[in-house]
């Protein structure tokens, strides 16, 4: 895999666009097809894409893991923030409509930072997954060692 | 689609079932397009082809290539599949027809949402707009699940690091 030059050339010219194509599935979902979730696996799957080319290892360097553990709680911690920042200018949990003095511009503030939540965390578990998976193995063989 | 999952039942050789499992998936994301449903279908590529095939192909370079032949005759669990099946198939005979108007799930709330949501929200996309807004319970409750399940993962899967290893780990990356 390492010396594949086609593959690594390619992975590099692919995941540049997959990480664009994922923000914009992210920032285009409240007008077409698309949101947080399905952000945060595209986002996951252009990272898995790179660490297959180009090894775990260097996945790891780019991506670290401890970063990923806490971005798993960040998300949820945005989404449910969100919804405290709702009670604090004086509406119900969740309620999007206090976020700002136009009602409709506050719901556009409210969505938009819990898609931004829920891409976080869909993005850090998935590629969590990943590498527990993928170093499983690999970790196996360093203790033996 | 059907083709995929007989060949998913028959094959032994579990490579082959994972490349079937990613071809099944690309197919079910056509459906759903078909559907109208865009959003599923991405996910459904994304994930049900692209990672969930990457994650199966890590699993069977942990566990090995072949599904060992069962040890009891599957009869009873494919009376059990099919008993349930046949009873859900039933079951679809009651739904309204398709894409019926007259159903009453276009009489609920379904109207308000399609009239209300661009006006209430501003947000065209009125699936975006009932999933993050009018239902912002319910999809937090999706993203803890989610924050659970990777905590789940982080628990179950991941090898305590030993003193030892924190110390060379520094020069593998």
């Amino acid at each position: 895999m390492r010396m594949d030059i086609v593959l690594r050339v390619l992975a590099k010219l692919l995941i540049p666009f997959a990480l664009m194509f994922a923000s914009y599935v992210q920032f285009h979902g409240d007008f077409g097809p698309g949101g947080g979730f399905q952000a945060g696996v595209i986002v996951a799957a252009a990272i898995i894409f790179y660490a297959v080319i180009y090894g775990l290892p260097s996945a790891r360097k780019v991506v670290p893991d401890g970063l990923i553990e806490a971005l798993i709680a960040i998300g949820v911690l945005i989404y449910a923030g969100v919804g405290v920042a709702g009670i604090v200018l004086g509406g119900n949990y969740l309620d999007y409509f206090v976020l700002d003095h136009n009602p409709v511009h506050g719901q556009h503030r409210g969505i938009f930072w819990v898609e931004v939540g829920v891409a976080i965390t869909v993005a850090a578990v998935m590629l969590k997954i990943f590498y527990a998976f993928a170093a499983r193995r690999r970790d196996a063989e360093e203790d033996d060692a | 689609m059907g083709a995929a999952a007989i060949g998913i039942a028959r094959q032994r050789n579990l490579f082959g079932v994972v490349l079937l499992s990613g071809i099944y998936s690309f197919l079910m994301a056509t459906l759903l397009v078909v559907l109208d449903a865009v959003d599923v279908a991405m996910t459904e590529a994304a994930v049900g082809a692209g990672i969930s095939t990457v994650l199966l192909l890590g699993a069977i370079y942990l566990t090995g290539g072949t599904e060992s032949k069962p040890m009891h005759k599957p009869w009873l669990p494919l009376f059990i599949v099919a008993a349930t099946g046949g009873t859900l198939v039933y079951g679809t005979l009651g739904l309204p027809a398709f894409s019926d108007p007259d159903a009453p799930i276009q009489q609920h709330v379904a109207p308000r949402y399609l009239v209300e949501a661009p006006k209430e929200t501003g947000v065209p996309n009125v699936v975006t707009a009932v999933l993050a807004s009018y239902r912002g319970y319910d999809t937090l409750g999706e993203t803890t699940v989610v924050f659970t399940a990777g905590i789940g993962i982080i628990t179950l899967i991941r090898r305590r690091k030993t003193r030892q290893k924190r110390g060379s780990g520094e020069e593998t990356g």
